[in-house]
């Protein structure tokens, strides 16, 4: 059972289990209330090209770095080699060696290509990196990239943005059985309920963007995620009934008039 | 001389090294990677190095992503 305290990786403790992106929210302003609301520890960002015209605000106005913890991504990169140089450039601007790998094989899904995500764990856990990989929810995979060296694993629920929840909770469960470091669930959240669920199956935690950034009330939904994170945890720890095919009575039969 | 810089050509006083053009454009060392035709520059260089006409610059920082 995954009953440590806290979410533990790459000698770091953090005591939320929410992790949240920065991107697509309305404006700046709503995406840091929605980062308070969530509670999150770790936010994640993207590396891109700084805007030349320096009139115009940035990301990094709006995040606290005594608060939170950032988390680049290799967002965008499609072969291991793109992602490697991506995660370097990360490390340069944010002095940390934590990175979100992100190796993707599809535009349309934005899945990961698994083999080229390998390839990049071995080289970036061998170059000192903290990696966490974006990989899809096949336990076999998820076994070779704790074994490469990533320090947690994240298999999707669903495609990025597509808000269809954990849509393989038996997968997920089983690469709970399968690996000893972290299972964080990342992608495709779509409501509180999706995030309930990922952490009742004993996950260590979940990574969700859209899912907030994208809600009609995004400061709202964060606050809903965050409580939802924190229940399904808890329902892991208090130790669920078990499923069964028929009813038993929660009154006893003894007592009753004749 | 000229130089590309992310992406688009720009002029820059010959000479001039990573540093002096961060300050001209109005960018702080810390939070920003550099990358001089496909060598990432460390931090500890800006002073150092000097650009040669034709470089391909790319300034990179964290922006907006999940």
């Amino acid at each position: 059972m995954r009953d440590g305290a806290t979410l533990r990786f790459g000698g770091r403790e953090f005591h939320s289990r929410l992790i949240v992106g920065t991107g697509k929210y309305p404006d700046y302003h709503i995406m840091q209330k929605a980062l308070e609301a969530s509670g999150a520890e770790i936010v994640t960002v993207a590396v891109r090209r700084v805007n030349l015209d320096r009139t115009q605000e940035s990301l990094l106005d709006y995040i606290d770095l005594k608060r939170y913890t950032l988390l680049p991504n290799t967002a965008g990169c499609y072969t291991a080699e793109e992602a490697i140089t991506y995660a370097r450039l990360a490390r340069e601007v944010g002095m940390s060696e934590i990175v979100k790998l992100e190796v993707i094989g599809d535009q349309r899904t934005l899945f990961p290509d698994n083999e080229e995500l390998l390839k990049a764990t071995k080289i970036l856990v061998k170059d000192g990196f903290i990696v966490l990989p974006y990989t899809n929810d096949d336990p076999v995979m998820a076994k070779k990239l704790e074994e490469a060296g990533a320090a947690a694993v994240m298999p999707l629920g669903a495609p990025i943005g597509s808000g269809l929840g954990i849509r393989n909770p038996h997968n997920i469960m089983i690469i709970l059985q399968t690996v000893q470091v972290p299972v964080i669930v990342d992608a495709g959240v779509g409501t509180a309920s999706d995030a309930a669920i990922a952490m009742e199956l004993g996950c260590d935690g979940v990574l969700m963007n859209t899912g907030i950034a994208g809600a009609k009330d995004p400061v709202m939904m964060a606050e809903a995620m965050r409580k939802a994170v924190e229940a399904g945890r808890q329902a892991y720890l208090a130790g669920r009934i078990p499923k069964k095919p028929y009813a038993t009575a929660s009154t006893t039969m003894e007592g009753m008039i004749e | 001389m000229e130089i590309r810089l992310n992406g688009k050509v720009r002029e820059v006083a010959d000479g001039i090294t990573v540093r002096r053009l961060l300050d001209q454009i109005g960018l702080q060392p810390l939070r920003v990677a550099v990358q001089r035709n496909l060598d990432i520059i460390k931090r500890d260089r800006y002073e150092e190095v000097v650009l040669q006409p034709g470089d391909t610059i790319e300034i990179l920082s964290f922006m907006a992503g999940g």
